[in-house]
């Protein structure tokens, strides 16, 4: 599923209505998880939807990009969502919302600013939790095309015939 | 009798693996009109089926057949099931190269001469030198079509290269240029020009840049000399009551274990597949591994002593368009001791996509000092490091009994640690790096650990004395009469350049004595 599919069965005052808010960027409805402008949501089918949410912000605090938008770390994240990982990805968002606990935070989706979830992520740097996430999201979100041209890399270019003719020795600053 | 061969036909060369080495020894015992059955654990893949995409693109040609590490490197923690980054295809690594072909300096054929004792360093003089290799690279240089050789043109400077350049000029650096590299700069044997596409570590689908994949391999065919088995992965070396070796054991495509006798035997696996063969073929008249009575078998493990700097600037850059490597400066090459180390280093353009860079820059790292460098992606220019590394006992392949591959095999475990002096070269090319780049404004460098190692080698060295290494001048197994090395594990020492033109260059000269000596009877 597409995380936008969603969203288009449904006005975006529907989604609200059954939402709650949950973060910063975050609504989350009966298994929704959608951005507050309804520009994507994603139904979780094993994952909690707080816990979902959860991670996508986590996936957003290990490598933050200002200009990638929520919908590719929920693309980077949702191979998770399965009845074999849901139980561990519960788990380890448990802990990381006791972790923001124990530094007097609601949860974690309850931090105001991203110094205080780097802050927690920092404590459980070495968990397996966090080391499979972040070692899943290395390909899981900078190989997805989507995101390449935020970076200006061009992929793939011999059906255009290569640079030859396009640019492979265009620079002008030096 | 003409290519396929019988499986008990015992007067045929078994050649295992089909890259650099394997692959030219198999075209040039063919053209001689040796019958020839090269084992290839991997499949065929041509410039039709290379894909322009890093990730898909090491999926299809990458070796992913388990292995385990230890050691102090990085790679053993950031990668450590992954300790080489080589290729499982017809052609071997030799898709994934970059082209850069260097002859060696006269005096890296005598490192343990000219730098003298280093302490904890194994180091050895090489039983050739370069007056004999002259001709040989000569040979090799044409059949790569190597620039810059030869009356071949240079490569045009991309925008790397050009970022490059203007540093390296600034810092005073003299010998700075495109590079002498296997690919084309103008239609060469049948294959085309670089159309600077940018994905030489994917196979290069123009064919510009030369691979045994689409040259070497096709061409021994043609003789009907050369039978090349895909997907055949050699398991045992057999040996009869002599010592002589007799055969390959092998699975083959469906799993299951054939023979192919044999009356040479060569290996050509790369660095960790070669000795793990040797040692998969203990036997009790061999019982610490075939070839292996000097206990060198599997040690001496060099990578090259390797590192990357990679740069931001407050305009773009795009290093990824055009040829990935096609840049040198050479003056650090040189062996000066002054410097704090013995031997010498090339700087070589490099550029990654995105989705390597992300994997490659920090391995481990996150958070924004990470995330800020990839933002800067189209503004980053970036280079690599290749020097000479000291070989070491400790370093070395090993079998580990606890871990088996697909076929039940143990597999090859990697001990690598840094030699001192590995470390100081380093730490001097990062700052010479560093400085290259800062010399044209550069806001922000980053000083890129090693990453899988892509030179492998060392692992049956060539010595004089029986006693030093696993093989003779010509890569013949010391032990063994008719049981040859013909890959990168055959090296003495490492040098400072990029391996496979001298890879190429002992492979067109060991062809030629394998030749001479069958004709003589004495093979
Ligand atoms: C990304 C990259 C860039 C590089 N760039 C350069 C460069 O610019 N210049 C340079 O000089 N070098 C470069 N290299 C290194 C170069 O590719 C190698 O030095 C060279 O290919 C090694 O040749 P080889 O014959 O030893 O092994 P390979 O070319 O690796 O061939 C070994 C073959 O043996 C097969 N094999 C292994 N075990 C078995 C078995 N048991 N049975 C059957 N088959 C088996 C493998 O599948 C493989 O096909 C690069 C390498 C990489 C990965
Ligand atoms: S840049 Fe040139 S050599 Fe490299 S893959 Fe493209 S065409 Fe081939």
């Amino acid at each position: 599923m597409t995380p936008t599919a969603d969203v288009r069965g449904m006005t975006r005052r529907q989604l609200l209505s059954r939402a709650t808010a949950a973060g910063a960027s975050f609504v989350v409805g009966a298994g929704f998880v959608a951005a507050p402008d309804a520009a994507w949501a994603y139904e979780t089918t094993h994952i909690k939807p707080e816990a979902f949410a959860t991670l996508v912000q986590m996936a957003r605090d290990i490598y933050p990009h200002d200009r990638i938008p929520d919908e590719n770390y929920v693309i980077a994240v949702k191979g998770y969502d399965t009845p074999e990982m849901a139980p561990a990805i519960e788990a380890g968002i448990a802990a990381l919302d006791a972790a923001a606990q124990g530094k007097g935070f609601a949860s974690y989706l309850g931090t105001g600013w991203e110094r205080d979830r780097v802050d927690i992520l920092r404590g459980m740097e070495e968990s397996g939790f966090f080391q499979m996430i972040r070692g899943g999201l290395v390909t899981g979100l900078y190989n997805q095309k989507a995101v390449w041209p935020i970076f200006g890399y061009e992929g793939e270019s011999y059906s255009q015939g290569g640079y030859l003719e396009r640019g492979f020795d265009d620079i002008s600053w030096l | 009798m003409a290519a396929p061969f019988e499986l008990t036909d015992d007067s045929v060369v078994v050649i295992i693996g089909t890259g650099a080495g394997g692959g030219v020894l198999a075209n040039e015992l063919a053209q001689k009109g040796v019958s020839v059955v090269s084992l290839e654990a991997g499949g065929r893949y041509l410039p039709e089926d290379y894909v322009n995409d890093e990730w898909e693109s090491f999926g299809q040609l990458a070796w992913t057949d388990p292995r385990t590490t230890s050691g102090d490197w990085r790679v053993a923690r950031d990668f450590s099931g992954l300790p080489a980054w080589i290729v499982k295809a017809v052609g071997g690594t030799t898709t994934h190269w970059a082209g850069a072909s260097l002859r060696f300096q006269e005096h890296e054929w005598k490192a343990a001469t000219t730098y003298g004792p280093v302490q904890g360093a194994n180091l050895l003089d090489w039983p050739i030198d370069a007056a004999e290799m002259d001709p040989w690279y000569e040979k090799a240089e044409a059949k790569l079509g190597v620039t810059r050789t030869g009356g071949r043109e240079g490569l045009p400077g991309n925008n790397n290269y050009k970022v490059f350049e203007a540093g390296a000029r600034a810092l005073g650096y003299t010998e700075v240029h495109t590079g002498r590299m296997a690919i084309n700069s103008a239609e060469y044997d049948g294959r085309t020009f670089c159309h600077q596409t940018g994905f030489c570590f994917q196979g290069c689908k123009w064919g510009a840049k030369w691979s045994s994949a689409y040259t070497d391999i096709p061409r021994g065919e043609a003789t009907g000399n050369l039978e090349v088995r895909e997907r055949c992965h050699a398991a045992r070396i057999l040996h009869d009551d002599s010592g002589k070796v007799t055969g390959v054991e092998y699975f083959d495509a469906d799993g299951n274990l054939q023979m192919q006798a044999a009356r040479v035997v060569c290996v050509a696996g790369n660095s960790f597949e070669s000795p793990r063969l040797l040692l998969n073929s203990a036997s009790a008249m061999f019982p610490d591994g075939l070839a292996n009575s000097s206990g060198q078998v599997g040690r001496n493990y060099m990578r090259h002593m390797t590192g990357s700097v990679y740069a931001t600037f407050d305009k773009p850059v795009r290093m990824w368009r055009g040829t990935t490597m096609a840049g040198i400066i050479s003056d650090e090459a040189r062996h000066d001791p002054s410097r704090g180390f013995v031997g010498g280093y090339e700087l070589e353009t490099l550029a990654l996509g995105i989705p390597f860079m992300a994997a490659f820059l920090d391995p481990g790292a996150w958070g924004r000092e990470f995330t800020s460098a990839l933002d800067a992606y189209e503004n980053m220019a970036g280079m690599w490091i290749v020097g000479e590394d000291m070989p070491q006992e400790t370093n070395r392949v090993t079998l580990n009994h606890d871990v088996k591959d697909q076929h039940g095999l143990p597999v090859a475990n990697v001990h690598f640690s840094d030699h001192p002096n590995d470390i100081a070269m380093r730490n001097h090319a990062y700052k010479q790096g560093t400085a290259v780049y800062e010399a044209v404004g550069a806001t922000r460098t980053f000083p890129t650990p090693p990453y899988p190692s892509t030179h492998n080698l060392g692992t049956n060295r060539m010595s004089e004395n029986p006693r030093d290494g696993v093989v003779n001048r010509w890569g013949r197994a010391h032990d063994v009469p008719n049981l040859f090395v013909s890959d990168g594990s055959q090296f003495t020492t490492g040098a400072a350049e990029n391996p496979t033109l001298t890879i190429v260059a002992l492979a067109i000269r060991q062809a030629d004595h394998i030749a001479r000596e069958m004709s003589a009877q004495n093979l």
